[in-house]
């Protein structure tokens, strides 16, 4: 049964009852609320809390100090750092978004079903297997002397320095979104109304033109939702630019990874966290005003 | 018109690059695995199951392989009986604060697992459940109870919501009902839910490195290798778990398939 017949048929039904404090009632809405509470929420809010408390003399003492935020805030390297993995976010984001649509756009226009279904199958397996070891992967293949610099060899091209740089971030980067991001285009392209892109054509609008005036803003919820993901997930990784990129410069996510298992400063770390909350909090707002917002269609 | 006609050949051929970029690095692991050199290069080496031998060997394994199917089928379980019951909650009550409710549901996936792991680390330290296997479970749990909950409600908004009210006036109570409408038209999605959420845990390595001290699980495993010697044993060992967790996938997905037809039951 397909997304639409579901919805249609939830719609037809009654409005859910409302909730009376009952035995049954409360079996069922509780245990979630009360597991993520305790396990999720309340983590959150101690990760908060950490970020005042101080070390001393080896010892986690509870404060309310602003030292940790003075010298993470304060020091030069922590906005190098901050900036850019907010950088590199939207790069990786930008960079995903553009090399999926024609590939999520032909699937969704030209493909026939069976070869749809087919894509879509594909692009789910990624999920299922570990991150780290096609990371792994990418690592033996740019190398040095690995796979790709052989091949380029035999062309008389390279070999080219493609890991512990940027280049290798990047490559890390869309190995981990650009699944997600061609599927979730995917889907947001096949509810764009077919009868709109046939009268853009028969008015004579071209193809390439359809796609910016009529696809593209249709399909905006969609395709600002994927990018929105793409720099969750960039931003937050600490494969990619470790692994893959070297830690070479350093990003955020490397940066608390180091505080936390080297420096075993845990105050320190939280504040990176929080601060990387905040900064993904306030993209996502921003992102999610501008797809539901303006002048587009929803 | 033929220039069009270039133009899409052109547009399937970059198509079918970004699926190559998507699959080469599953395909290459599956290939490096079975390569007799340790830094896989063109023309390839010999074909080998030396690096399987070597994992076969490996003391440092076995425990940590048990470690991640006691945590997978404890997590399993346990996020699958919480999403469900969430599910039902939202299926079928409205309540103020709703959209709270089910930001608690569904919020844990977007917040990065290296912040996740740092809150998990400190906080299951203070309540002193650090390094233990418990902790990488609940942790776990946070983590895939979203999947299990959203696979469970897109089977019950397939659900007639009358059948549940019929069997409430035939004289059931609200817990037969349960037992015996909503429990056996949600199996699939259940089933399905015990696999994916399985699945998730197989591949979590973040959250997991952070608090599990010694009790390391497979990835975390993974994760320290990569951090030290380099070897295609790696490669090994993510072509076994790739395999396992495909067919706990293409399982879940032909118990769902098979029980497509959505009727009720009789």
């Amino acid at each position: 049964m397909s997304l639409r017949t579901a919805a249609a048929s939830v719609a037809e039904n009654a409005a859910p009852a409302r909730l009376r404090p009952n035995p049954f009632a409360l079996t069922w809405a509780l245990p979630m609320a009360i597991w993520q509470l305790l396990f999720f929420v309340a983590p959150l809010c101690f990760l908060f809390v950490m970020t005042f408390w101080i070390v001393q003399n080896f010892r986690l003492t509870p404060a309310f100090d602003l030292q940790n935020w003075h010298a993470m805030l304060g020091a030069r390297y922590f906005w190098e750092i901050y900036f850019r993995t907010l950088i590199y976010g939207l790069l990786a984001a930008g960079l995903v978004s553009l090399i999926a649509f024609p590939c999520s756009y032909m699937l969704a226009f030209r493909a026939p079903f069976s070869l749809r279904w087919f894509a879509v199958f594909l692009l789910i397996t990624p999920f299922f297997t570990s991150y780290l070891v096609r990371s792994y992967s990418w690592k033996v293949v740019l190398t040095g002397n690995g796979i790709v610099n052989a091949g380029l060899g035999f062309l008389g091209l390279g070999p080219f320095d493609m890991v512990n740089n940027l280049f290798g971030t990047m490559v890390g980067y869309l190995t981990l979104t650009l699944p997600l991001v061609v599927l979730l285009q995917l889907f947001s392209l096949a509810y764009v109304d077919r009868n709109l892109v046939e009268a853009a054509h028969n008015l004579g609008c071209t193809a390439i033109k359809t796609v910016f005036l009529i696809v593209m803003p249709a399909a905006r919820v969609g395709i600002v939702l994927a990018a929105t993901f793409a720099f969750i997930l960039s931003f937050g990784d600490y494969v990619s630019p470790s692994l893959l990129g070297g830690s070479k410069p350093p990003t955020l996510s490397v940066l608390m990874v180091d505080v936390v298992k080297s420096g075993a400063n845990w105050p320190q770390a939280s504040v990176v966290a929080v601060m990387m909350i905040v900064t993904l909090l306030a993209v996502s707002f921003a992102a999610l005003i501008y797809a539901y917002g303006g002048k587009g269609r929803g | 018109m033929s220039l069009r006609r270039i133009g899409t050949v052109l547009l399937w051929c970059y198509v079918v690059t970004v699926f190559a970029f998507i699959m080469a690095p599953i395909a290459t692991s599956f290939i490096v695995s079975f390569n007799f050199d340790r830094f896989p290069t063109l023309p390839l080496g010999a074909f080998s199951l030396r690096w399987y031998q070597d994992i076969a060997q490996d003391p440092m394994l076995p425990p940590a392989f048990r470690n991640t199917i006691i945590v997978g089928f404890t997590v399993s379980v346990i996020a699958t009986t919480l999403g469900f019951a969430a599910a039902y909650t939202d299926y079928r009550y409205r309540f103020a604060g709703k959209q709270v409710y089910l930001a608690l549901a569904l919020l844990p996936p977007t917040i990065p697992v290296v912040i996740l792991g740092l809150a998990m680390l400190i906080f299951l330290t203070k309540i002193g459940l650090f390094g233990t296997l418990k902790a990488i479970i609940i942790s776990h749990i946070v983590v895939c109870l979203p999947f299990a909950m959203a696979l469970i409600r897109l089977r019950l908004s397939q659900m007639d919501q009358s059948l549940e009210a019929a069997a409430w006036n035939l004289g059931a109570t609200e817990w037969r009902a349960m037992r015996d409408v909503i429990l056996p038209f949600t199996l699939p999605a259940i089933l399905a839910a015990l696999f994916i959420t399985m699945a998730v845990s197989f591949d979590e390595y973040a959250i997991a490195w952070f608090v599990s001290g010694f009790q390391e699980t497979l990835p975390v495993r993974i994760l320290a290798m990569f951090q030290g010697q380099v070897s295609p044993r790696i490669n090994a060992i993510g072509s076994i778990v790739f395999t396992i967790t495909m067919t706990l996938v293409i399982l879940a997905q032909a118990i769902l398939l098979l029980r497509r037809p959505a009727r009720a039951p009789d």
